[in-house]
Parts: C-alpha cells; structure tokens; sequence
C-alpha cells in the first residue's frame, strides 16, 4: 500500500551567520529522516523544542524546499507538483489561533478563503459550503459573520480546523493542535479531531510534545531527536516497550495526575546541544544515563526488528559492536 | 494555628470598572500557606488564577480595587500598606516567577546586571558581596560556570536556562513565599520536570512557603500539598491534593480530571470526556452557582443559591449544593459515562 505522505532520506540545511565576517555554519535542522505516514493513520512526531519537527511540517506542506531527499504525495514525487496542488491534498493546524488567523477578516471570509483560491465550484455555492463544514466542526452559523477576536480560543481553533478541511484534503499536518488550549476545550479539539477522521477517513501527522495527548490519538510514534527519527514504532509498542533512552526520558517526564508520584528526575541534564555544533557520534550521547565509550565515537545505525525501529548503540547487532 | 502560617488571606475580592459596568474577576476566596508548604491554585483561563496573584503582590491595575477581609502575611496587615512599604517586601519577602522567562528578562542587561540590582536595592549596596550571591544562586539552580554567566545576556540563554535564571532572581534576597504563575507552561516536558524538581528541592531547602499557579493537573498532582480549584473568581473546591484527586467532589473538578487522557489508563481513540461551554461573563450582579449553565446536574435551586462551601474533615472542601454523598455519586456517574 502506498503511504498517503512519504519522506525519503530528507534532509533540510540552514545556512546560519556566525556574525559579522565570519562566514555562516551549516545547520542541520532535518538530517536524513524518512516517515511513513500510511492512508487513514495518525502518526505522531514527539521530540523537545528544537528537534526540527516544525521543520518537518513545513517541508511535508511544501513550504519548505528540502536540501536533499523526496518528499512523495501518495506515492508520487513532490516534484511533479505545484503549491497550489500540494495545498489541496495537505493542510496544516497550527499551535496558536490567536496569531493563525487575520484577524482584520472575518469567520466566512477566512474559511471562504480555500475556496476563493481554487475557484472550485460554483461561487454561488460556497456559502453552503461554509456553513456545511462550520456545521461539522461544531460551530454556530452565526460566527460566520464575526471576527476572531469575539471568539474564544476553542472557538478558534475549530475555525482552523474548519479553513484546513473545507477543500477536503487527504492529511492534516496538526503542530501542537491543543498546547495553547485550555484542558476542558483540548479534549473537545481532540474529540471533534477523531470523529472528523472517522467521518472523512483523513490521516493526521500529530506533532505534539504532550506525550499524553499522542499516546490517545496515535496510532504510530517517531521520536525525534536533533533531526533524526531515533525510534519509530506502532503506539502500544512504543508506549508499552519504550527502547531509546530518549524515549523512555520523555515518558519519564509525562506528569500524569497522580499524587502518589513525586516530580520525576529524567537526569537528562539541561543543556539541549547547539545544532550548529552537534556532538560527534550519537548526537544524544552527552545527556544519556547510559552512555557508553562508542556512543562518542560512532553514529549508531538504525536497528529494526519487526517494524520497531531504534537508532541506539544498545539495540546494535552484536558483531557490529564486535567491529 | 499549628503550622506556622506565612500568608493568611481571607475573602479577597478584586472589583475593575470596565465599560459594561463592574467586573468582579476574583469573587471572595480564601486561603493560607505554611512554611514549606505548597499551594496549587488550578482552573481555566479566566478564572482569576493571575489576578490573585497579582493582588498578593500589590501589582494590580491602577483601576482596580482590592478588598479582602484578611490579608496577613507574616502576622502583618498588608491591605493598607502604602505602595513605598509594598514595595519593600516585594522581592524581599515575597517573590515572583512569571511564566514567559523570554519576557520577563530585560534583553538589555546582562544577566549579572539583573540579579545584583535585586539584591543591592533591598539588602545591601555593595557590589562584591551581591555578586557572590548571585553566583551561589546561580549554582543553586543548577547552571554551570555561573560566574561567566553573569556577564551574559538573556537572548544567549535558552528557555529553560532563562526560567533558572528568574527562580534565581526570585531567591535573591530569600523571600518567605514565592509566587510561581505557570512557571513551567512554555517549556518543554524535559525541562518542565527539572524546573519543579528543582523549586521542590529549593522549597524544602529554605524552608519557603509556594504558592503554584497553573491549569496542568499532572502539575498540581505531583507537588502540591494543598489544591484549589478555581473557577469564575471563586473557589469550588479545596483541600490536601491527595483527597481532592481521589474523590474529587465539585462537579467541575470531577469534569476537569476526566478531560485530560492518562497514559495507561484511558483506553487509546475513547472519546475524551468535557466540560461544554464557556466561562460565564463576570461582569455586573452575580448570583447563584457560576458553574451551573456548564454543570450536568444543575437543579433550578442553583439558580439563585451559591451553596456555602461544604467542610469535610482533613480540610478538604467543596462549594456546591449538594450534598457529599450525593456529589461523590455524580462524579462516580460521571467517570463511568465516559467509560
């Protein structure tokens, strides 16, 4: 079966200035990472500020050229697209409805506004339009007349929720969808979120950092770490049997609300390395509790067994090592 | 009282004229820290979480009024304190850490500059001797090579680094109670465990009062000794975190828990459970229940009456009309529909 969204060994390079007459430094933001996201799945991206999920995000909706690697729409090389096709098959949920929608424009016109640059259908039927897709992501026909300031931030986010799928695309690209939202309206998100992809079979890359969040919707994790997918499993494999020390220092660190449980020391260390000057090696060998002499002299290779991938020095086959 | 209380606040109630008429964001609550002890205030945006601590601190707007019954902190009166006298216990006795460390560091001073100012204002003017200060702080809160440090700026620092830098900054002339709003929301979930780690450990250390402000329940779980749960300026239910979250007994603390998905625990794709709709405008004459238009049990009763907070025993308590017995039943109800 072919995945609805693919990346081949992509990678993304930033040129950053190291300041005045000293030239600039590679940055690997995205460094060989391939992602499966198959038809009518959600998959999840976890990893820590910094790790290039957003990077990620902007590549797969084709705002972003990658420096080397294929991004593939159902099978089919990005290149044989063009903005506006990619547009129609991909829309994104950003984090904050505050700042993703103009505010000067209203509910109608931003919604609309999909609509507006495909010219699709008769423009006579795109008021029915809107209000079928309001209609669906639960809001009142009368926002379609306000302005996103007179809305709550809920309210918000199903407005952008609503503009992302009334050209019916086959993926939503979710960052962080519920960070900015409030516990009793992120639950309502995520519900109406899993009953639009049942009713309209869509498929969800859900970047998020709330592991909690993830683990419900999810039905694959890639865990991200300076670029690289580290581990890749199905969700209950990955929750029930976490094998990168970087996964199981992010489970580690999911507050769950139980006070029997204290605050849980993840030994991760503070310092996020620089991703101008990564560490030699494995690039999260300096904040791993088990750290070992070839972590800091070899890059580890991805190991697979079944379809749970690790990128570990532990997981290594033992001849490898042996070498 | 056996513990020794710090800060004694009694029906405090925060009034802003805004055009509509007369906003009442904070409606009458409540509450004491001990030294050493933990309160976590929880609830929605909105629900008057901020404005409280601000008017602790005396911060509030110009417009605003602040009445309150009690208002003692360290056996002092503070309702009448000029702002010169307020202005003495804040950062001295009384410290605040904000949640966006991004914003609340002066981009143009150094990070040294900022930490020293704090501490040769209010305690002692020499320089050499804030300076040490602040790098025994500095190492306190876990940052390495704290004295190059001191001559760096906030924009070198990452977030979590910055946030260490204003609990450092909050300690510097080691205050009896720290106020802590969301101090964790804009970090990364690594970093969010070390941060209160580290308050936990600092709080036990010197022996302070804290006060948490947040809307994360896996938060208020994991340090607080004492739980209040807000919601539209007034408080629904209260007492030791462990009762509260045991047997949660205001209909919204019972809807709140059931929102959030727990790893383990909630069956993956289930259907989250909510609390429909919104907030409640707290502008002009309140009267009755505020949470009963979001409320599934709501009786026309609760229309015109509050309901006086109901006392448990172990302090645990909650401000509805039901009964204890009858709202232990809802909330069992409750958590089986969404099972």
């Amino acid at each position: 079966m072919t995945a609805a969204l693919e990346t081949v060994d992509v990678s993304c390079v930033f040129q950053v200035n190291q300041g005045f007459m000293k030239g600039s430094k590679p940055l690997r933001a995205v460094n060989g990472v391939s992602l499966k996201i198959p038809k009518g799945q959600v998959v999840g991206l976890v990893g820590e500020s910094g790790c290039g999920k957003s990077t990620m995000a902007s590549i797969l909706l084709g705002l972003q050229e990658p420096t080397s690697g294929e991004v593939l729409y159902s099978g089919e090389s990005a290149g044989s697209f063009d903005g506006k096709d990619i547009a129609r098959r991909i829309q994104p949920i950003f984090q904050d409805p505050y700042s993703s929608l103009n505010p000067t424009k209203s509910i109608h016109s931003i919604v609309s506004l999909p609509l507006r640059i495909h010219n699709v259908g008769d423009p006579a039927d795109w008021d029915r339009k809107v209000y079928d897709i309001l209609d669906l992501v639960g809001l009142p026909r009368r926002v379609a007349q306000s302005y996103p300031s007179q809305l709550s931030g809920g309210q918000r986010q199903r407005v952008a929720i609503a503009r992302a799928l009334i050209m019916r695309p086959e993926v939503v690209i979710c960052d962080e969808p519920t960070s900015a939202l409030d516990v009793s309206v992120q639950s309502q998100i995520l519900n109406l979120l899993q009953d639009l992809r049942q009713e309209l079979g869509l498929t969800y890359l859900l970047i998020s950092h709330n592991l909690a969040v993830v683990e419900h919707m999810a039905d694959r994790v890639a865990v991200m770490y300076l670029g690289r997918i580290v581990e890749e499993a199905d969700a209950d494999t990955l929750f029930r049997d976490p094998r990168h020390p970087y996964t199981k220092a992010l489970l580690g660190s999911v507050l769950t609300p139980d006070p029997s449980l204290g605050v849980p020391d993840t030994h991760l260390g503070t310092v996020f390395p620089n991703p101008i000057d990564p560490p030699l090696g494995c690039s999260f060998h300096p904040r791993c509790s088990a750290c070992m002499d070839i972590c800091s002299a070899q890059t580890p290779m991805p190991v697979t067994e079944g379809d749970h991938m690790t990128e570990c020095h532990l997981y290594a086959p033992q001849e490898a090592v042996a070498v | 009282m056996s513990k020794d209380v710090i800060l004694d606040v009694r029906n405090l109630k925060v009034d802003i004229p805004v055009s509509a008429g007369m906003l009442h964001p904070v409606r009458g609550i409540s509450f004491s820290v001990a030294r050493g002890e933990t309160l976590c205030i929880v609830g929605e945006s909105g629900c008057g979480k901020s404005l409280t601590s601000l008017a602790l601190m005396g911060l509030l707007p110009k417009t605003a009024t602040r009445t309150a019954d009690k208002l003692d902190f360290l056996g002092q009166d503070i309702r009448d304190l000029k702002e010169r006298q307020m202005a003495a216990l804040r950062g001295v006795n009384m410290a605040m850490i904000f949640q966006e460390p991004m914003t609340s560091l002066n981009p143009a001073y150094t990070i040294g500059n900022q930490l020293i100012e704090v501490y040769r204002r209010h305690i002692d003017p020499g320089k050499a001797e804030a300076r040490e200060r602040a790098i025994f702080l500095l190492e306190k809160v876990g940052i390495s090579a704290a004295a190059s440090r001191l001559s760096q700026y906030p924009h070198q620092l990452s977030g979590g680094l910055r946030q260490r830098v204003m609990i450092a900054m909050a300690l510097m002339c080691g205050p009896d109670v720290i106020i802590a709003d969301e101090p964790t929301t804009a970090l990364d979930v690594t970093i969010q465990a070390q941060i209160l780690h580290l308050l936990a450990d600092l709080q036990k250390e010197f022996q302070m009062g804290m006060i948490l402000i947040t809307h994360d329940l896996g938060i208020v779980a994991r340090v607080a000794d004492k739980v209040q749960v807000m919601y539209a300026g007034s408080t629904v239910e209260e007492g030791p975190c462990q009762a509260v979250f045991d047997s949660p007994l205001h209909p919204y603390t019972s809807g709140l828990l059931r929102c959030i998905p727990v790893p383990g625990k909630t069956q993956r794709g289930s259907r989250l459970g909510s609390v429909p709709g919104i907030v409640p405008n707290l502008v002009g004459d309140l009267h009755g229940c505020m949470f009963r238009n979001r409320c599934d049990h709501a009786e026309a009763a609760c229309e015109a009456l509050a309901g006086d907070a109901t006392q448990l025993s172990d302090g645990h308590a909650f401000t509805c009309r039901m009964t204890p017995d009858e709202a232990a039943q809802a909330a069992r109800q409750t958590a089986r529909e969404v099972a």
